[in-house]
């Protein structure tokens, strides 16, 4: 169903000059319906790789083939007609503050709707009924109308994962939905995905910082390390874990722990 | 150079080996720049002959003390109070009118300028030519919508549509659209665009995108600023009234000639008031919002 070929891919905000790919010589292939668990040390490229799934990044080089097309050698209109077809969860919640729980998860469905029903569901929600249910799948029912910025972060979270139902998406992309629950929410929430997944025959793609989640749910798993993939399998032993973590938190450590330091120097004259 | 100055600055005192901190690094870089406002002010206070001392000579004292004793009291007659609510209801009816029109002209050119509606944009980062050069000739035609200024539009509708108020209806409608498009643009581009970039990725129409994505977040700042916009229409269409285009400012200017200083006063009361209810409603609009 999709189709990446030794795709490199540069985070659109980096300059040209830095020589880093935030991806580099990636291929991968997913079928449909397929269940894949993400993971890999911070910094590793999980994000960038859904976004590079859902053509919010284009590869530089290399070919990205989805549902048979290659999205970046057809028109604006007729990619951006292809993105229906998908579904990006960010790892933020991209949820407006002043907004109401139940608009935004409605909004799950705008790529569906005509701009005058969009308009209506801002007067008047056209259909509750569906985003209580979407709701209740993350045991939020009891939030509909409130607003998002009443809302927890983990509450947050789970609001935008429920726009997630009201998609019709054949392709799932899910950034670190987990980030901000408890360990009995994560592992509801995280069946909730995969049985919408299942029922409907999308593929779900889920980058996870918890691994033992990942092994315990999903069939398939792949170890992304420095924009490469170090294993695309359905048994990961503990060693391949220590392997795809080994010396991260070394490497990752330093430059948390310098880059306050650096923003203050950078700040520091221009801050009265 | 900056960045090795503020480094040291933190533990300068075990660092360094004395006892005092080192030097705050951003000392120099302000007295730098008050120094170089004060050379780059000077010339342009010379250039406009500032010279407020002259305010204070006798001659100017005395002068000034005529037309404002003059002031009190206000103007009263219940003839002069009709006439001159007459005349406020028709400055608010021009401002309003022309704010609405410059609305409906700003509002989609916001829309079109809005670079993070760009479709084309998404994924590479860069536009396409087309909608580049769309985008940016809207943003000249908002240049020059406003570069003229309004009284000038007015002078200009006077010759075509006669003496009074719609000269200044569309007069405040053009200067108006171009504000209003420049700084709707400028606070979309400034809020959050998280929400908006989601939704389009996933597939959205723009418009849909900005209701539901931008639209929550700016709607307060984007009331605020209109009816402040509102705000200036009023005063904009007294002075537009000096040239004939009706309302307070005609009053006043008729007022001023005859050197009626207690006339003019209650005209000035009376702005104040408008000015005050202005700024009530924007207060009731955003607590509304909020």
């Amino acid at each position: 169903m999709l189709k990446l070929r030794a795709v490199h891919v540069r985070h659109p905000s980096s300059s040209r000059q830095a020589s880093g790919w935030a991806l580099s010589d990636l291929s991968l292939d997913i079928a449909a319906g397929e269940q894949i668990a993400l993971i890999g040390p911070s910094g590793a490229g999980k994000t960038t790789l859904l976004h590079t799934l859902a053509c919010a990044y284009r590869p530089e080089q290399g070919d990205y083939t989805l549902f048979d097309q290659q999205p970046w050698a057809i028109s604006d209109h007729a990619r951006h007609a292809l993105r229906r077809s998908l579904f990006l969860a960010p790892q933020t919640p991209p949820l407006p503050p002043r907004q109401r729980v139940v608009t935004a998860v409605l909004a799950g469905s705008l790529p569906a709707w005509s701009l005058g029903r969009a308009i209506r569901n801002l007067v008047k929600p056209v259909d509750p009924v569906a985003a209580w249910e979407a709701l209740g799948r993350f045991q939020l029912q009891h939030k509909l109308y409130s607003r998002v910025d009443r809302l927890s972060g983990g509450e947050r979270q789970r609001c935008g994962l429920a726009r997630l139902i009201l998609s019709d998406a054949r392709l799932l992309l899910v950034d670190e939905p987990l980030s901000a629950l408890d360990p009995t929410l994560a592992s509801q929430t995280l069946r909730s995905l995969q049985d919408e997944a299942a029922s409907r025959k999308a593929s779900l793609i889920c980058s996870l910082h918890q691994v033992e989640l990942a092994r315990a749910h999903f069939p398939r798993i792949i170890g992304l390390r420095d924009g490469k993939i170090m294993f695309d399998t359905d048994k990961v032993s503990d060693e391949m874990i220590a392997a795809l973590y080994r010396n991260a938190a070394v490497d990752e450590h330093a430059p948390a722990i310098e880059l306050p330091d650096e923003n203050c120097a950078v700040d520091d004259p221009r801050c009265f | 150079m900056i960045p090795a100055a503020s480094n040291a600055a933190p533990g300068s005192a075990s660092e360094t080996g004395t006892d005092k901190p080192a030097h705050d690094p951003a000392w120099r870089g302000r007295i730098t720049a008050t120094v170089l406002a004060l050379i780059i002010l000077w010339p342009t206070l010379v250039m406009t002959e500032f010279k407020p001392w002259l305010l204070l000579d006798r001659q100017s004292l005395d002068s000034t003390w005529r037309f404002l004793s003059a002031f009190f009291p206000p103007a009263h007659s219940s003839e002069f109070l009709l006439l001159v609510l007459d005349a406020t209801w028709q400055t608010i009816a021009m401002a309003t009118a022309g704010l609405v029109l410059a609305m409906l002209g700003a509002i989609p050119l916001t829309l079109i300028v809005n670079e993070h509606l760009s479709v084309s944009r998404m994924g590479s980062g860069r536009m396409s030519m087309p909608a580049w050069l769309v985008r940016q000739s809207v943003r000249w035609l908002l240049v020059l919508l406003r570069s003229v200024p309004e009284l000038v539009w007015a002078l200009i509708f006077v010759r075509i549509v006669g003496l009074g108020p719609t000269a200044a209806v569309l007069a405040i409608a053009l200067t108006y659209c171009g504000m209003l498009g420049k700084v709707y643009a400028e606070i979309l581009e400034s809020s959050d665009t998280h929400a908006t970039d989601t939704l389009l990725r996933n597939g959205s129409g723009r418009l849909a995108a900005f209701f539901y994505g931008t639209l929550p977040s700016a709607a307060t700042e984007l009331m605020s600023y209109t009816i402040y916009r509102w705000e200036c229409a009023i005063r904009g269409s007294v002075v537009m009234g000096y040239v004939g285009a009706g309302g307070l400012g005609q009053r006043m200017d008729e007022s001023t000639k005859m050197l009626a200083g207690s006339e003019v006063s209650t005209m000035l009361i009376v702005f104040v008031l408008l000015v005050a209810a202005a700024d009530l409603v924007s207060k009731l609009f955003r607590k509304g919002l909020e």
